[in-house]
């Protein structure tokens, strides 16, 4: 089954309808068995259904499934360092950035649109800008409508946790099991540099005051998300110089109250933000650096090191944005929910996922067993995709390199890296090439669908090598076979 | 005596809108606008003016010139 009878890559975009239904319909494995095999060994069963089709709690699932963002809720009640409630731009993609702001019943429009064209939609998200508990009957009145039309689908929320302990009861009713809440802190002196104010009983709060009610607030409303079996996320911004070192304690924190995924992001930065982060000179941190400290949290709770930081509208999967193609004024008036692709695509993707997943297994022996006979090392690889867990993006095509580390105990994603398109139109550009360079810093080797002479010449350079002969393979296969090229005694023996 | 919401600063994010204990501001065009008759200033509800204490934006909902 190494051949799909149609590959993931062409129901990306344009859809071919017509495949996708044969392929559905054309009989194998039902949905249920294969889904359900391509479960992670260290992962309870219940929670793996849980987070089996949801793209920011499952790195498996993000090759497969998308999310949207819906800016319903765009009241907070705190201000942060790194947010700038003014900002608005088409072009910038992070945490907070909207083009538009929609009322819930424009949202259920929208949301009911992207659910007919984009069939790897599975989760729907608030996530600002904004505050969702805060701003909550938006919120909910967005929730409770759309589970009419598509009861399916994942309702998931984003929050700062102030107003989050209040809502709780509502959000299990209300069928909520995903909740992510942005966590920086866990000692109010170090919340002061990051939180000029809260504004809570109807009050505004400032100094160490204010943090120590917003880190009261975060734990307790942590700890009831736990108790009722609410799958939690804690996102933690690195902050360099604030809370870099501080962020291996909160993680000991929320590690003991039950938070399923830790996922630390790094600051975005930069004046023309117009943040007080921005405008004083507050840097982010270096992608190493990130790497050094997600790599000191293992063992901890778990890190999600998936994330995008995608923008409060992102439509489609994690690596890519769609928002631009479902804004309100390309939207008709009246729009009917139809299953049809969404049903199609999950029948495919059961398929697909058993097959990548015994693909990754057979890679993992692999490595395993050269390391015993070879002690291997190390391997840090950029792969361009397009998604599928395939290698099918072109080099000077990629707006991203995903990111894994081969070593002696298996193939774990690590991380990702952006870049500028290198390819313009069919000429490569020199200035955008070596910026690629700089931002592949650390690499061993680079896997894509294709790749030029001449950047595959100046990668090499750069002590990088790039190669397309793994084109349209599984990730995890072709680095396997890498890994054996590189430490084994003889492939043959190795795999054998 | 009643605030305003200075426009070309106002976010249009609509915390002052349910915040406000006297209903006196409401979505009109496309900007929050305080009803000058409504308005108390919080005076009996609260100690501080509500809409200028959750606004993000500094100096954007003050006190219009009598």
């Amino acid at each position: 089954m190494n051949q799909p009878l149609i590959t993931l890559d062409s129901l990306i975009e344009p859809i071919d309808f017509d495949a996708l239904t044969r392929t559905a319909q054309s009989g194998g494995c039902s949905t249920s068995s294969c889904g359900s095999s391509a479960k992670p060994d260290d992962m309870d069963a219940a929670i793996w259904d849980k987070v089996k089709d949801h793209p920011c709690y499952s790195e498996e699932a993000h090759h497969y499934f998308a999310r949207m963002h819906v800016a319903v809720a765009p009241a907070c009640n705190i201000q942060c360092n790194y947010c700038n409630r003014k900002y608005d731009c088409a072009n910038e993609s992070r945490p907070g950035v909207v083009s538009e702001k929609l009322t819930p019943d424009q949202a259920v429009r929208k949301i009911i649109a992207v659910a007919n064209e984009v069939p790897q939609l599975s989760v729907l998200g608030i996530a600002g800008p904004g505050d969702s508990c805060y701003d909550w009957k938006k919120t909910k009145a967005t929730f409770d409508a759309i589970v009419k039309d598509i009861p399916d689908i994942k309702l998931c929320l984003s929050t700062n946790g102030l107003a989050l302990p209040d809502h709780v009861d509502e959000l299990m009713e209300m069928n909520v099991d995903h909740v992510t809440i942005t966590i920086n802190m866990v000692d109010p002196e170090i919340g002061a540099k990051i939180y000029p104010w809260i504004f809570y009983q109807n009050r505004r709060w400032t100094g160490v005051e204010a943090s120590k009610i917003l880190h009261e607030r975060q734990m307790l409303g942590l700890e009831m998300l736990t108790q009722r079996g609410i799958l939690t996320k804690i996102n933690s911004v690195m902050i360099p110089g604030i809370n870099d070192e501080h962020l291996l304690e909160v993680n000991k924190w929320v590690k003991q109250r039950g938070a399923f995924l830790h996922n630390i992001m790094p600051l975005i930065s930069a004046a023309e933000h117009g943040t007080h982060y921005g405008l004083t000179g507050q840097r982010g941190p270096k992608p190493m650096e990130l790497k050094a400290l997600q790599d000191q949290l293992e063992g901890g709770a778990k890190l999600m090191r998936h994330c995008r930081q995608c923008r409060a509208d992102a439509v489609g999967l994690l690596g890519e944005d769609r928002g631009q193609e479902f804004t309100l004024q390309q939207i008709p008036e009246e729009v009917s929910y139809d299953p049809s692709k969404r049903e199609a695509y999950r029948e495919v993707v059961a398929r697909e996922r058993g097959d990548q997943l015994s693909a990754k297994s057979d890679a993992v022996d692999t490595i395993k067993s050269i390391a015993q006979e070879s002690g291997g090392g190390s391997l840090l690889v950029a792969v361009a995709t397009k998604g599928g867990g395939r290698i099918n993006e072109h080099f000077g095509h990629a707006k991203e390199f995903q990111v894994y580390e081969a070593t002696p105990k298996g193939i774990q994603f690590v991380g990702h890296r952006k870049v500028e398109n290198y390819c313009m139109g069919g000429f490569g550009e020199d200035a955008s090439l070596e910026g690629i360079i700089e931002m592949l810093d650390g690499i061993n080797l680079v896997l894509c669908s294709k790749i030029g002479g001449c950047p595959e010449d100046m990668l090499k350079e750069a002590g990088i090598r790039a190669t397309d002969a793994y084109a349209f393979d599984y990730i995890e296969a072709a680095i396997g076979r890498e890994y054996a090229e590189t430490f084994g005694v003889e492939l043959e023996a190795a795999v054998a | 005596m009643a605030f305003k919401i200075v426009v070309s600063q106002c976010t249009v994010c609509g915390a002052c809108e349910f915040e406000c204990p006297s209903g006196a501001i409401k979505f009109k065009g496309d900007t929050y606008v305080i009803d000058a008759k409504k308005c108390t200033e919080c005076e009996g509800s609260f100690d501080t003016q509500q809409c200028n204490a959750v606004c993000p934006v500094p100096n954007t909902c003050i006190k219009a010139a009598a």
